[in-house]
């Protein structure tokens, strides 16, 4: 296992290497440019400036190796320094990742984001999980009763209608006609208080849900299918024989054998919870990475799109192997030895 | 007029007066919604509206431009003219008085040096600076005391208050910036986010592409100035919602750019907890009119050629004048712009005493003349109900950025030239690539390879020398500069010209209202640009905020040392 895993690991170098140097060349050869989203008034001659000033006169090559220099070197050593409280070379001369729109570094960006997002997106995959998981073993339980036609039909709303659309919904009801939640997410709030925590988490009711559901119509469909597949196999029918009750038969020997395809999907979708939720983010006004990733998207900020997608990368390659090792753990027949 | 004015601006200070006396901070916080989040407080460094709006309320320029287009002193004592002597006579030099006693945030005095340096800091060739164009035709600035600041020009320069007058160009602290010049403006990321200034507001903490949270300056040099104690500026999110925040419910106080589509701004607006302002100033959504051949077969394409590459059908005025008068505007401003249009037959709409009467024909729509037009000039309809002439059909490329405003637009403009036997063909772009500058892109609006297209252009500050020159024939934009020239529509008239030139070297403002509204009328009757809809500025804020002065010649919280809470 562990040789497996090493062999995964040094496969993921190159691999990773590949992936950003694609992504790399596709923002490149993108028509976009940084300037494009300044007034009228800004001359051309200006913006050629600008663009100047930003390095992209230079060579492609050479701005992916300032990339990958800066990236692969600065950015970890600038941790180090700043964990450790230390000074390793020439520091205030080491150029980091700076981003073309906000002219600061960009992985200062992500550390300011990334709790956002891990605590709305987080918890609407762990709300999403704990719904899904017992409606999808009722629904497969009793198939075809009204549960599960009435399961069926709010998976299949949930899942097509976009977030986009019951979000927008959530805030015209609650916010505007009721008026008991605020559609403004406000970030600068600090959860110090029992008043601050209550306002913390009325206004994160509106984004955890909406998410949450979405989540929640997908996973349940698995768990259905999952269980319903192992229902009907030889070992259900050993068990039942044997004369152990239904409940035993369910959530002991069903369940677990079930789980191991759902469990698989949701390592697979742990990295998504990093890439945020680019569209409820921007409705709710959340200050997470899938707010900073359109953001930097429209304004053609190219060092903040390759940092944030080569992380996203890095994360799907990382939970994959993660994944495919936590499969082997469940379920003895797989070995990769 | 004048007298009405003076009666509102003397019950105005005596107003401010009044809660002079009060105490700085006394009304708490003001939320500002703009649902473009800013990404900096360096307006040198971006350049985007949003930073500019933020930084206004921290760091300032000489002079500012108040409501009506005049320029009010900020940092300076007074605006210096020929008339008090602070321009000299020749227009080679404008000599500031600087107010005493003013301190940065820091406590430290506010001095000549400061405007030197932040000269020194934008001109560095390797900054990047991008309001650069303001610092146009300086030789030098130079500090004659601690509190007198002498710019001085190459050429005569009849309108000198391009540099340090409006928010575009305040003044930075030299202490501070002192090492970012250069390639290290960029790295400077404390100095970038928290500005030292001499405004009412100091940065307490910055999230990029997020908020900004602002609170009074303890240092600011009037007193029981500003009202609110704090400043929330949230972005992020859409312009619709923005609306919805103020207008219905109430959880913000101000929400800049509301570009909704009317109907649903005027339904929120009946909820009665907030009230629309609007402000126009130079910005016009207009046709540009290719005058190059576009073809795609052309190895010249869309090259002016010294006009030897002329247009298969817009270089021919009757269609040019045919395609203007087709068009019903005001359809365009009920259906796309509402309270934030106006229809227009200027490209140079405002500041008021430019604006010409001259082109009013546009105003209504005309299709039989149109058609009387074309047919005069030669294009019959043919079979399939296309005008034709010599084997060329008006068959119109018609492109511009994606926005939904802009495609309801097109839309309604494809309809009414279909009534004059013109067939439109529509493309939109995304907008980071249409205003883009990358020269290998295609679908750059300098590039211009289509027929026509349309965009809103403008200008800052209230003089249009510079945007008027942008159609003169050295600004054609072509190969030879990267497409980056400021003439799209590849227009080169003599006579155009010769009135840019004498407006370079006049100085009398009577000289330049004539002469800017004359070139405004050459180009709107040789219909090179078809001027659409006069675009103005929509906000919204809560009624208990009070001091608002919606602004279209500065940022909308210039005065925000002035609002207060009812």
């Amino acid at each position: 296992m562990v040789r497996y895993i090493l062999r995964r690991l040094l496969i993921a170098i190159p691999t990773l290497l590949v992936i950003s140097f694609v992504i790399f060349a596709i923002l490149d050869l993108a028509p976009n440019d940084p300037t494009g989203n300044l007034p009228m008034t800004v001359p051309p001659e200006t913006r050629e400036k600008i663009r100047l000033s930003l390095g992209l006169g230079e060579a492609m090559h050479v701005r992916y190796y300032k990339w990958l220099v800066q990236f692969f070197v600065n950015e970890p050593l600038n941790i180090l320094e700043q964990s450790f409280g230390i000074v390793i070379g020439d520091s205030g001369n080491r150029l980091r990742v700076l981003s073309w729109a906000t002219r600061s570094p960009v992985v200062d960006m992500i550390v300011e984001r990334a709790p956002q997002t891990l605590w709305v997106v987080g918890l609407s995959y762990v709300f999403g999980i704990l719904m899904a998981i017992p409606i999808g073993i009722i629904q497969a339980y009793r198939q075809y009763s009204w549960f599960d036609q009435v399961g069926t039909f709010v998976a299949m709303v949930g899942f097509s209608v976009p977030t986009f659309f019951t979000g927008v919904v959530a805030i015209l009801v609650f916010s505007v006609q009721l008026q008991w939640l605020p559609m403004i997410y406000d970030t600068t709030l600090e959860v110090n208080s029992w008043g601050n925590f209550i306002l913390q988490f009325k206004q994160m009711i509106m984004p955890v849900m909406v998410l949450a559901l979405w989540q929640a119509a997908q996973l349940s469909r698995f768990m259905r299918a999952s269980i319903l597949d192992n229902l009907n196999l030889d070992y259900v029918r050993t068990a039942r024989s044997k004369g152990r009750n239904e409940r035993a038969v369910l959530l002991i020997h069903v369940l677990r054998n079930s789980l191991i395809p759902v469990i698989t999907l949701i390592a697979l979708g742990i990295p998504h919870i990093f890439g945020g939720a680019i569209i409820t983010e921007q409705i709710f006004r959340v200050n997470g990475l899938g707010q900073l990733l359109i953001i930097a998207i429209e304004g053609a900020d190219i060092p903040t799109v390759q940092t944030l997608t080569f992380l996203f990368a890095f994360l799907i390659v990382l939970f994959n192997l993660i994944a495919d090792v936590l499969y082997g753990i469940l379920d003895p027949r797989i070995r990769y030895d | 007029m004048s007298k009405l004015i003076s009666a509102v601006l003397a019950a105005t200070l005596a107003f401010a007066g009044a809660v002079g006396a009060a105490e700085r901070g006394r009304d708490g916080q003001v939320n500002i919604l703009f649902w473009q989040a800013p990404s900096n407080v360096n307006p040198y460094l971006s350049g985007g509206t949003k930073e500019i709006e933020v930084s206004s309320m921290v760091i300032q320029p000489l002079a500012n431009y108040d409501p009506n287009g005049n320029m009010i002193p900020t940092l300076a004592a007074e605006i210096p003219t020929v008339a008090n002597g602070g321009v000299s006579s020749d227009l080679k030099t404008i000599t500031w008085k600087l107010k005493q006693g003013v301190t940065w945030s820091d406590g430290s005095a506010f001095t000549a040096d400061d405007v030197v340096f932040t000269y020194e800091y934008c001109s560095h060739p390797d900054t990047g600076c991008s309001t650069m164009n303001y610092l146009a035709g300086i030789s030098s600035v130079d500090a004659i005391d601690a509190h007198t600041v002498k710019i001085s020009f190459a050429e005569p320069k009849p309108f000198p208050y391009g540099a340090f007058v409006g928010a575009t160009t305040p003044i930075i602290q030299k202490a501070q910036f002192a090492d970012c010049m250069g390639t290290k403006a960029q790295e400077c990321t404390e100095a970038n986010f928290y500005p030292i200034g001499t405004g009412p507001f100091v940065v307490k903490d910055f999230k990029p592409n997020d908020v900004v949270q602002l609170e009074a300056n303890p240092n600011y040099r009037e007193a029981g100035k500003p009202a609110f104690q704090s400043v929330l500026f949230k972005g992020g999110g859409d312009a619709t919602s923005a609306a919805r925040a103020v207008l219905e419910t109430g959880e913000m106080d101000y929400a800049w750019n509301l570009q909704v589509e009317p109907e649903i701004l005027a339904k929120m607006a009946q909820a009665g907890k907030g009230i629309i302002v609007t402000a126009f100033g130079p910005s016009v959504e207009r046709l540009m009119v290719n005058q190059t051949n576009n073809n795609a077969a052309e190895p010249n394409r869309s090259e002016y050629m010294d006009g030897n590459n002329p247009h298969p059908f817009l270089s021919d005025y009757a269609v040019r004048r045919a395609l203007s008068l087709a068009i019903e505007r005001q359809i365009l401003v009920d259906a796309g712009y509402g309270a934030a249009g106006q229809v227009t037959c200027n490209v140079l709409p405002a500041p008021a005493i430019y604006a010409s009467t001259a082109n009013d024909e546009c105003k209504t729509q005309n299709t039989d003349e149109a058609n009387k037009i074309l047919d005069a000039a030669g294009w019959a309809r043919g079979s399939d109900g296309v005008r034709a002439k010599n084997g060329v059909r008006i068959s119109i490329l018609y492109q511009t950025s994606t926005n939904s405003v802009r495609q309801a637009t097109q839309a309604f403009i494809k309809e009414m030239w279909k009534q004059i036997g013109v067939e439109t063909e529509l493309r939109n772009i995304n907008a980071s690539v249409f205003f883009g500058g990358d020269p290998a892109s295609p679908d750059t609006y300098g590039k211009f390879l289509t027929d026509i297209e349309m965009y809103t252009n403008n200008f800052s500050g209230t003089d249009p020398e510079a945007y008027m020159n942008n159609w003169t024939c050295a600004e054609i934009s072509g190969k030879h500069n990267n497409w980056l020239g400021n003439n799209v529509p590849r227009y080169c008239n003599p006579a155009y010209d010769a009135l840019a030139k004498e407006l370079s070297t006049a100085g009398a403002l009577e000289d330049r209202t004539r002469l800017a509204k004359a070139m405004n009328d050459i180009l709107m009757q040789d219909y090179i640009m078809i001027p659409l809809i006069h675009r103005g500025g929509v906000a919204a804020h809560a009624n208990s905020l009070g001091g608002v002065a919606m602004n279209a010649w500065d940022t909308e919280v210039f005065n925000i040392a002035d609002w207060y809470r009812k």
